[in-house]
């Protein structure tokens, strides 16, 4: 019988660490049960860590969710007596199973499946197959080039643009006496709200190790690099023992496979800065500077890491193309639409029922992964609008469910693909809000090397600022949109070009909600602290004196068993009586 | 800057020798500088720039532009309080102003008694368990304002017992 418990970032913050110490101890003290203790990456359910999986000698598996130490012993009795259905009140429910079943697995396929920390378990599930195939059957740098063509492959970053064209481009271009080319992997994951890279990562190192080998193969490259962002220990330490042991068998180093294809491959931590997931930011910080953009031309590919040929591609990105080499471009194209094939990951959070890691082929409905796979809003309220792509995109609203995963289709929404982050908000959230809050994040993360930029997202912060607190002035609105103009116009990088894309979407989709601030000094979501204020309903309230106790301003006064009241001097507006009252007593407007 | 002790140089010659000749090292350096001192002291960059050949005004210059480096020595306990999308619509804001009002620092302070370090940080990717934040390593999720408090009181008494024990 093996045991595997689900060991990625969030599985260890909700506790899978200590449920995997007391089975250790437990298993420790029963050496006559055979019982083989394992780890495996990100499941991508989240919402259920921590999750441990049984599996019976003949493979069936019993799935168990929400497991605390204290549940160990549970397991643990039920796999020595031999009676599983003890396991029974750990169980999965179908509901939740939906999760995966409805999914499709390409660039995840061995994620929460596989031993991230085990070579040899990625080759038992057919890993490394795709480079060997390229290096052992004659493949030409241009027959892999064509097999990613077909498949259609465009970036996961983002962008979306052509993997093909640049891999062309890249072994197209001259390199100098040094023959030198560099191929890297941006996996500098800055987007709020996103995880799926690091998911990648800590669950399947190796598939990313092989996807940038075939890379690197088709370019001419024999120099890998990884810039990883620091805020993920956990990723660096995994792909480090990945990088390790595909070095130990020959998978990196000299004549891989061999064939006289050689290349290393090293990790670069990256130190926080959100523009650096732009590439020629990227390069300058390998480089050991500032992350600041370069002027394109000349493009990586013909001038990048220390003016040398380089390709810089994504996580996910990478994580398709071994896939790709074994079922050949022509499945990967079989999935998704016209002009954006094959699946995306997407990173599922918010006000969402079941957030987690959620891969679909291209051409889903967003109501499809929101309620289909999502299982909708949470705590019965009603879902209000999606954000996509982060501080780069959009907000879509209800209106728009329907449209598909697609790079155009979303185009058109006024979001974008982006990497992968889909924050689901609810009618609490207010809209004008979140546009400052991404405001807020891209005028601290500008670089300020173009004045656009560096100006223009902080004058737009200071008006948003002045209307989340009430002080909107008519006008402001077209203040704003000609500010977002005139920043996609002057801004030399992608983090500029799109910074205005929240605001947009929301002047767009969300204008009354902007007019009700500006012209009523109103918060219809509750949400702006200076806008709204809290009383209690003296006719719900039947004075059990709950709120009064979690109020830390001391606002709130009343006899025990009789209405209470809110001074409005003293309320500080932190919602807590509001959280506490189980009556609905408590209004806010 | 002056009125600090000088810093031990020596903590960070093994990382020295390792890159100071490689190109494109500094961020590394720098990284390792933090991980040895805690911060980035200005006589220890000082030191870089003599090390590496490189102006002192660069060294500074990649320091204050990555978010990951310090300039300032921390708290014992680093309170990182994340500030992504999923835990801004779950209510990251009243979780900061909670740890505002018990702590008496906002984000980038220390408190007098240099227990506790606030800082606001982007996305820890713990995004299903939002709104977070990270105390020394230790990710604690789903929390509400009071949980943020207990968490931060229960802290402080842990340091209480370990004083009365020495």
């Amino acid at each position: 019988m093996r045991i595997i418990i689900g060991e990625g970032s969030c599985g260890l913050a909700a506790g899978a660490g200590s449920v995997h110490a007391s089975l250790e101890e437990l298993f420790a003290k029963n050496e006559s049960t055979d019982v083989e203790l394992g780890i495996t990456g990100c499941i991508g359910m989240c919402f259920l860590e921590p999750i441990v999986d049984v599996y019976e000698d003949d493979g069936t598996l019993h799935r168990l969710v929400k497991v605390q130490a204290k549940d160990a012993q549970t397991i643990c009795d039920a796999v020595t007596s031999g009676d599983l259905s003890l396991l029974d009140k750990l169980a999965i429910s179908q509901d939740d199973e939906l999760f995966l079943s409805k999914q499709t697995r390409v660039a995840l396929r061995d994620c929460g499946v596989i031993d991230p920390e085990s070579i040899d378990d990625y080759l038992a599930h057919g890993g490394y197959q795709a480079i060997t195939k390229v290096l052992t059957t004659g493949m030409s740098q241009e027959d892999v080039i064509e097999q990613i063509d077909i498949a259609g492959l465009r970036g996961r970053g983002g962008a979306g643009f052509s993997t093909a064209f640049k891999w062309r481009a890249a072994r197209d271009a001259k390199a100098d006496e040094t023959g030198q080319k560099y191929l890297i992997c941006n996996a500098d994951e800055g987007d709020p709200g996103a995880f799926m890279d690091r998911a990648v990562i800590e669950g399947d190192p190796h598939s990313l190790i092989e996807g940038m080998l075939i890379g690197a193969y088709s370019i001419g490259a024999s120099e890998a690099i990884v810039y990883v962002r620091a805020e993920y220990p956990l990723a660096i330490t995994r792909l480090r023992k990945a990088i390790e042991d595909a070095t130990a068998r020959g998978y990196l180093g000299e004549n891989i496979c061999g064939s006289d294809f050689s290349c290393t491959l090293r990790i670069k931590a990256g130190a926080g800065a959100f523009v650096c997931g732009e590439e020629t930011a990227l390069i300058e910080s390998l480089e050991g500077k500032r992350g600041m953009p370069r002027l394109k031309p000349p493009f990586p590919a013909q001038a990048g890491y220390w003016l040398k040929p380089s390709n810089i591609n994504n996580v996910e990105t990478y994580a398709n193309v071994a896939w790709i080499i074994n079922n050949g471009g022509a499945a990967f194209a079989a999935m998704g639409t016209k002009d954006s094939k094959g699946t995306k990951v997407f990173a599922l959070s918010g006000k969402i029922a079941r957030g987690g890691l959620v891969e679909v082929p291209m051409g889903t409905t967003l109501r499809e992964v929101i309620f289909g796979i999502g299982g909708g809003i949470r705590d019965n309220k009603e879902f209000k609008a999606v954000q996509l792509g982060g501080p780069s995109g959009g907000c879509v609203p209800a209106s728009k469910l329907d449209t598909v995963i697609d790079y155009n289709e979303l185009a058109a929404t006024g979001a974008i693909m982006g990497s992968g982050g889909m924050v689901v908000m609810d009618e609490s959230t207010c809209m004008v809000s979140m546009a400052r809050f991404f405001l807020d994040f891209t005028a601290k993360e500008s670089c300020g090397k173009c004045v656009h930029c560096r100006l223009g997202t902080k004058r737009m912060l200071e008006i948003l600022d002045r209307i989340v607190a009430g002080k909107g002035e008519p006008g402001d609105i077209e203040k704003l949109e000609d500010l977002c103009y005139a920043i996609k116009d002057g801004a030399l990088c992608g983090l500029g070009q799109t910074a205005p894309n929240p605001v947009l979407t929301t002047i767009r989709y969300f204008r009354d909600e902007l007019e009700a601030h500006i012209d009523e000094h109103r918060c219809p979501a509750g949400e702006c602290r200076e806008l709204i204020s809290y009383s209690i309903d003296k006719t719900k309230c039947v004075g059990c004196t709950a709120c009064a106790r979690q109020c830390p301003a001391g606002a709130i006064s009343g006899e025990r068993r009789s209405p209470h009241e809110i001074d409005p001097q003293l309320c500080i507006k932190c919602g807590n009586c509001k959280t506490a009252c189980r009556f609905g007593a408590v209004q806010v407007a | 800057m002056s009125t600090l002790a000088p810093s031990d140089l020596s903590l960070i010659e093994p990382a020295l020798d390792a890159y100071a000749d490689i190109p494109g090292s500094l961020i590394t350096i720098l990284q390792e500088t933090q991980e040895a001192y805690g911060y980035l002291p200005m006589d220890v960059m000082e030191h870089i720039a003599e090390r590496t050949h490189t102006p002192i005004a660069t060294i500074v210059g990649v320091a204050t532009f990555y978010a990951q480096f310090r300039l300032e020595p921390v708290g014992k306990h680093l309170i990182m309080l994340c500030q992504g999308t999923a835990c801004h619509v779950n209510g990251s804001e009243l979780i900061s102003a909670a740890i505002t009002d018990e702590l008496g620092i906002e984000d980038g302070q220390t408190t007098k008694d240099g227990m506790f370090s606030l800082k606001h940080v982007a996305c820890l990717g713990c995004c299903s368990l939002s709104p977070v934040m990270m105390i020394n390593g230790r990710t604690y999720g789903s929390l509400t304002p009071d949980k943020a408090r207990k968490i931060l009181r229960e802290l402080a008494a842990g340091d209480a017992e370990e004083d009365e024990a020495k």
